[in-house]
């Protein structure tokens, strides 16, 4: 009989359903909104009805005494409070002064919602106005109202970047272009609402049903917070209806529940409404952006200069920090020898910004992209090769210390071009412009430069991995990673069957729980594939060795003649099966000093932490990516529909094709509500538009065609060569969408987003 | 407290009885009264259709719908379809076609594509792009969800029962 043999399979690039589609698609996944704890009460929140107002009194008596209500508190109630966000500007509950219109100043627990809600009608609270301050254009006006007294000139944060010198780049250009773009703002919408659940024991351990993508930072935050230790903390993440960057900072809400949940002894659950997401959840940061950039005749980059004011809002979360990731692609996107930057965030009265997938970069490339297309035509290109001839190259060290290990930019570029044949509808539709008609079809490209090998903006860029291998050859993977319905549990599962050869069902992902789960950074940056998938990888591979060390001496084979294969321990030159694994995992299992529980970490990836000139390199790889939009302008109605979206990304090697797939597609539809229907409409600091209704997201008809292509550069620090691409797909779509209209129409439009309204004033010249 | 009433209606294909307060939506009521969450709360007033349920064959925006006019109707939540075998191609292709993300949009998307393929088996990708618009999703562009629907139209809509 001749021996069983068994062949090598790989999951790597192939389509991998999500390991918890099934129990999501059939209703039964559990989310924050869907548990309830024995005992439990229902918070909410009181909020301020001014823009910028004294609070001189608040008189919550009435609400205490309504029938179900436990407590109700105000800044007096927690002295102990101490002030939260990246300034750490603001308290929780505010004391004596609101400063806008989400402000939070009194919260109550009751033993319904109904019940909360009916108790904050019954608070009572005086005001006495303030001057509001609306205009971050007038922030710094001598006269304007100080907001915060640590920041006397209302400057909540600046950035200066510098290389070369731009006198002498200016000097040195045939052509200068310089415009000013306003971005406006966006916010997540993530379908599930944002919500917590906090719990005390009896021993005065606290436990966080939290929806945070940053579960070990915040476990730091809150204990400053409480002034207890942090290893009385443990948070528990239950599966989140999306994420995009809006969960990477404590906002109010978290704490006050926390604070009630102690108060009353009781667990206490706090759901947002949808109105109340749109109200005080965070937005994108938005952005007036001045950008003056020159080339030479011959089609090279000499410089740019970059002045942008951030509309930093009433307090301070991610959206003020934005420009690290902003200046990365005014300086290192293409070739420019001279840049110079800077960015101010001033406060105001209005809503504030926090991180939203792409940091800033949205903006960036939406600036940037469209000087490109202007600086071409000056200089007499085609704009795809003046891009080609500015694009960066592997191997190139960026002034501003970018080090582009793998880099797979002029691919995405002429990928997508032909692929959308780019150079001559471009011609064409330029020709077609004056023809009859009130429809006209313009095509547009933009590229972006992102982190893709995470991003060293903390002590730490790791993450942990536990692998426990049971004795039926069973996996369960114990990582710091969350899942924020990106997919990390089904490529990390994947990364581990590769190094093990186990089949994807004999995997088990454990990723929500800080008491159980090892350290990791967060899910932020893109980077949790990169990291959590290096730090599963090094785990499998111990276990790898452990195993096939054990084998070895089994077989009488040396442990580098073997392998494992579906389940199996086989000779590597010819497949024969030597045994199941799971037989030798019990054989070790009941041995001395099996340990088959095995730790790894990813501590560090090799990226360096930014000097204060902000020059170092910060990811340990980048992800490259070229978009081209086709569209329709109606010329008449000022209308845009989008046909054709052709996308090229260099994300290193594809792990799951239909994860990475719906990554993308989901990025270019939230690109595409970003340019063209998406705005979260401040008059006055108050937010006219919180509901689906006024507030459009893009739906299912109006998603364009998307044709998808990958360019795998096998990054040689990456998980089996990838890197990250979670946030890349949204970035280019506002840019390309601008530079089709101007191929369609002839007129270039700087400022977000394009509604019907604003492209026929532009058309007609009487953009407002 | 409100006023109460009783009323007795098919949830699912089990006859219920419940008394719950006039003012109470169906959505609260399917969540907070009958513990079955998979019908979710997206916006409250009818604009995403993550809370879509079907009443008398119809689907409806539960969140805008009082539980008291439940009252004498048949209805099927994500809970009757996940139980459903002749819906089991629709739940396998969109888990197979990735049209499942963070999850939040999808019981509302199952039972929206469930109705959307009981009034037209072989519905065309435009009919299922109109038939799915009022369920709004931020994770995955509705590409994968479309297809998702499109490879059970073209296979039929669903099996024989």
């Amino acid at each position: 009989m001749s021996p069983v043999t068994v062949a090598r399979q790989s999951l790597i690039g192939r389509r991998i359903p999500k390991l918890d589609a099934p129990e999501k698609a059939s209703g039964q996944t559990r989310y924050i909104q869907d548990i309830d704890l024995p005992g439990q009460l229902h918070a909410k929140i009181l909020r301020s009805s001014r823009l910028h107002a004294r609070i001189l009194s608040i008189d919550t008596a009435k609400a205490a005494a309504l029938p179900g209500v436990h407590c109700v508190i105000t800044a007096a109630d927690v002295p102990e409070q101490r002030p939260i966000g990246v300034n750490k500007d603001q308290l929780p509950l505010k004391t004596d002064r609101v400063r806008s219109y989400r402000d939070e100043i009194a919260a109550v627990a009751a033993e319904s919602p109904e019940i909360a809600e009916a108790a904050l009608g019954l608070i009572e609270v005086t005001y006495e106005d303030l001057p509001p301050l609306v205009d971050p254009r007038l922030s710094k006006q001598p006269g304007a109202p100080i907001l915060h007294d640590r920041a006397a000139d209302n400057v909540a944060m600046t950035f200066t970047y510098q290389n070369g010198d731009v006198a002498e780049g200016e000097a040195e250009s045939d052509f200068v272009v310089e415009d000013e773009f306003s971005l406006h703002y966006v916010t997540h919408c993530c379908m599930g609402v944002s919500g917590v659940i906090a719990e005390f024991e009896p021993s005065g351990n606290l436990t966080l049903y939290s929806n945070t993508q940053v579960p070990f930072l915040h476990k730091r935050e809150f204990a400053e917070l409480l002034g207890i230790d942090p290893g009385r903390i443990r948070i528990i993440q239950p599966p989140i209806g999306g994420g995009f960057g809006s969960k990477l900072d404590i906002y109010p809400f978290e704490p006050i529940c926390i604070f009630l949940a102690k108060k009353t002894g009781r667990p206490v659950k706090l759901v947002f409404s949808r109105e109340e997401e749109f109200l005080a959840s965070p937005t994108r940061q938005p952005v007036i952006l001045r950008l003056r950039s020159g080339a030479r005749k011959d089609g090279t980059l000499t410089f740019r200069t970059v002045r942008t004011l951030h509309d930093n809002g009433a307090y301070t979360s991610w959206g003020a920090t934005t420009p690290f990731v902003m200046m990365q692609t005014f300086s290192s996107l293409y070739r420019v020898p001279h840049c110079d930057y800077f960015t101010e965030a001033v406060y105001t009265n209005n809503p504030y910004a926090g991180s939203f997938r792409g940091y800033g970069n949205l903006q960036a490339t939406f600036a940037v992209e469209q000087h490109m297309d202007k600086l071409a035509a000056l200089v007499g290109m085609d704009p795809l090769d003046f891009r080609l001839k500015n694009a960066q190259e592997p191997g190139e060290v960026t002034p501003q210390g970018m080090h582009f290990k793998s880099c797979g930019f002029k691919d995405c570029l002429t990928i997508a071009a032909r692929r959308s044949d780019y150079a001559d509808k471009r011609r064409q539709y330029e020709a077609e412009r004056r023809q009859p008609g009130t429809v006209k079809r313009g095509i547009g490209i933009a590229s972006m430069l992102h982190v893709g090998g995470g991003a060293k903006i903390y002590p730490s860029d790791g993450c942990g991995t536990i692998l426990k291998l049971d004795d039926f050859a069973h996996v369960t993977l114990i990582t710091g990673a969350s899942e924020i319905g990106q997919g990390s549990e089904t490529v990390l599962a994947q990364l581990v069957c590769e190094e093990l050869g186990v089949p994807l069902d004999a995997v088990t992902v454990v990723n929500n729980d800080t008491d159980i789960t090892p350290w990791d950074v967060g899910v932020h940056a893109s980077r949790t594939t990169f990291i959590a998938g290096n730090s599963a990888i090094g785990a499998a591979r111990k276990a790898r060795e452990k195993i096939l060390l054990a084998a070895a001496k089994v077989t009488n084979l040396a442990a580098e003649q073997l392998d494992l294969r579906q389940g199996a321990i086989v000779r590597s030159e010819d497949g024969q099966l030597l045994m199941p694994l799971a037989k030798m995992l019990r054989s070790l299992h009941f041995s001395d000093k099996a340990e088959l529980v095995i730790t790894s970490h990813y501590y560090e990836p090799p990226s360096q932490h930014q000097d204060k000139e902000f020059k170092g390199d910060v990811s340990a790889a980048y992800a490259w990516a070229t978009q081209v939009v086709e569209l329709e302008v109606d010329t008449a109605t000022g209308i845009v529909r989008l046909d054709k979206v052709t996308a090229a990304h260099d994300v290193g090697r594809v792990l799951n094709r239909l994860g990475i797939e719906g990554q993308i597609e989901g990025g270019i539809v939230m690109g595409q509500g970003y340019a063209l229907t998406e705005d979260l409409l401040v008059e006055e600091g108050v937010c006219r538009n919180p509901n689906f209704r006024d507030y459009k997201l893009v739906t299912a008809p109006e998603i364009p065609e998307m044709d998808i292509s990958f360019v795998e550069t096998q990054d040689g620090e990456g998980p089996q060569g990838a890197k990250g691409v979670g946030e890349a797909p949204a970035i280019c779509m506002a840019a390309a969408v601008a530079n089709a209209i101007e191929n369609a129409t002839g007129v270039r439009i700087t400022s977000l987003p394009f509604t019907p309204e604003r492209v026929y004033r532009a058309l007609r010249a009487i953009e407002d | 407290m409100s006023l109460l009433r009783e009323i007795r209606f098919t949830l699912n294909g089990v006859a219920r009885q419940v008394s719950v307060p006039v003012t109470m939506t169906a959505l609260a009521m399917l969540r907070d009264v009958l513990h079955l969450t998979g019908t979710k709360y997206g916006c409250g007033e009818g604009e995403c259709g993550a809370c879509t349920i079907l009443v008398d064959g119809r689907s409806v925006n539960s969140c805008v719908m009082f539980a008291v006019d439940c009252d004498g109707r048949q209805v099927t939540t994500i809970e009757g379809i996940a139980a459903d075998a002749q819906w089991q191609p629709l739940r396998e292709s969109l888990v197979e076609h990735g049209g499942v993300q963070c999850g939040f949009c999808t019981p509302g998307m199952v039972v929206q594509a469930s109705h959307v393929l009981s009034r037209d088996p072989h519905a065309d990708r435009q009919a299922i792009k109109r038939g799915l618009e009022g369920n709004l999703c931020r994770c995955t562009g509705y590409k994968k969800i479309v297809d998702a629907v499109v490879a059970v139209a073209d296979a039929g809509g669903k099996v024989a029962p």
